[in-house]
C-alpha cells in the first residue's frame, strides 16, 4: 500500500513521538525513503521541536527569582503569624 | 518535603519550588506576552500553590499540579484584561481543517547554538504566541516542558487523544510559520559577514 504526502503529514507528530502503530510507521518510513519533500518537512519539524525545548529560548528577567522569594517570604510570615494567633491566646 | 511544609515547616516551600521557577515563568510569558505580567502571574501561581498545598494529594506530580495552577492564573488574568472573549478554536482554523506545512526540498539543520542569537529566540517565542490558547497550552507542556502525553493530558484535564490531535496541529503550525524564517536566518551566513 502506498500513501500520499498529505496523509504522511497527518502522522508526522506521532512519528516524532514514536507512537504510531508498527504498520503505519512502516508505511510512513517507506514513503520518507523516497520522498524528499516529506523528509524535509519531518526534519524541519523535528528541528523546531528540539529548538523549542531548549532552555535558552526563554530568558528569565533579572531579579525574578529574588523578587519571587521575597514575596513568598512575606506570605509565609503572615501565614505563620495567623497560625500563631489562631492557636494561642 | 510537602509533608514537612504542611506540618508547619513552611520555610521549606522556598526549596520545594526552586526547580520550577523557570517552567512557571515560561508558561506565564507565553500567555501574557510581556515580562511584567508574566512575572505577576508566576508569583501569583506560586502563592496560590502555597495556600492550596494541603489540597495536593500526590495523585499527579507536583510539577503537573503547579503548571495547571499557573495555567488557570494566566487564563483568568487574560479574561479579566480583555473585553473580547478569548478566541475560540473554530474561529482560528476550524478543528477539522487540515494545516499544510511549508513545503521544502531539503532542510539544513539549525543548530541549538543559533539560540544564542536574540532574533532566533524572538521568532520562536513569537510563533508560540501566535498559536491559539488551546494549541499553545499543549505545545508548551509537551514540547517546551517536555511533559509526556499523559502528563500533559492530566495537567489540562483532557484526554491523551485530544493532546495528540492538538499537538500535531500545533507542531504543523509551528513548522508552517518557522520553517521559512529559520531557513532565512541560517547561521552559516554569519561566516560571510565582515564584522
Ligand atoms: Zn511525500
Amino acid at each position: 500500500m502506498v500513501i500520499e504526502c498529505k496523509h504522511v503529514w497527518n502522522y508526522l507528530s506521532d512519528y516524532l513521538d514514536d507512537s504510531l502503530s508498527p504498520e503505519i510507521k512502516e508505511l510512513v518510513q517507506r514513503h520518507l525513503e523516497h520522498c524528499e519533500i516529506c523528509s524535509a518537512i519531518l526534519d524541519s519539524t523535528r528541528n523546531i521541536v528540539v529548538l523549542t525545548a531548549d532552555d535558552r529560548v526563554f530568558e528569565l528577567p533579572i531579579g525574578y527569582s529574588e523578587r519571587l522569594h521575597a514575596r513568598l517570604a512575606q506570605e509565609i510570615e503572615s501565614n505563620e503569624a495567623r497560625t500563631r494567633k489562631d492557636s494561642g491566646d | 518535603m510537602i509533608a514537612a511544609i504542611l506540618a508547619g515547616d513552611t520555610r521549606q516551600y522556598h526549596e520545594l519550588i526552586r526547580p520550577y521557577e523557570r517552567s512557571v515563568y515560561k508558561m506565564a510569558l507565553s500567555f501574557m506576552k510581556n515580562e511584567p505580567d508574566a512575572e505577576d502571574v508566576a508569583q501569583e501561581a506560586f502563592l496560590k500553590a502555597f495556600r492550596k498545598l494541603a489540597d495536593f494529594r500526590g495523585q499527579a506530580k507536583f510539577s503537573t499540579w503547579l503548571i495547571s495552577i499557573t495555567l488557570n492564573e494566566a487564563r483568568s488574568r487574560l479574561r479579566r484584561q480583555s473585553t473580547v472573549p478569548m478566541e475560540s478554536l473554530d474561529q482560528v482554523t476550524g478543528e477539522g481543517g487540515r494545516i499544510s506545512p511549508t513545503l521544502l526540498r531539503d532542510w539544513r539543520e539549525v543548530p541549538s547554538e543559533a539560540l544564542e542569537r536574540k532574533e532566533i529566540r524572538a521568532i520562536l517565542i513569537e510563533a508560540i504566541g501566535h498559536l491559539s490558547p488551546l494549541y499553545r497550552e499543549v505545545l508548551l507542556l509537551r514540547d517546551v516542558e517536555e511533559f509526556s502525553i499523559e502528563e500533559t493530558a492530566t495537567a489540562l484535564t483532557i484526554t491523551p487523544g485530544t493532546v495528540k490531535v492538538r499537538l500535531h496541529r500545533a507542531r504543523m503550525m509551528m513548522q508552517k510559520e518557522l520553517a521559512p524564517k529559520l531557513k532565512n536566518a541560517n547561521p552559516r551566513r554569519r561566516w560571510f559577514q565582515w564584522s
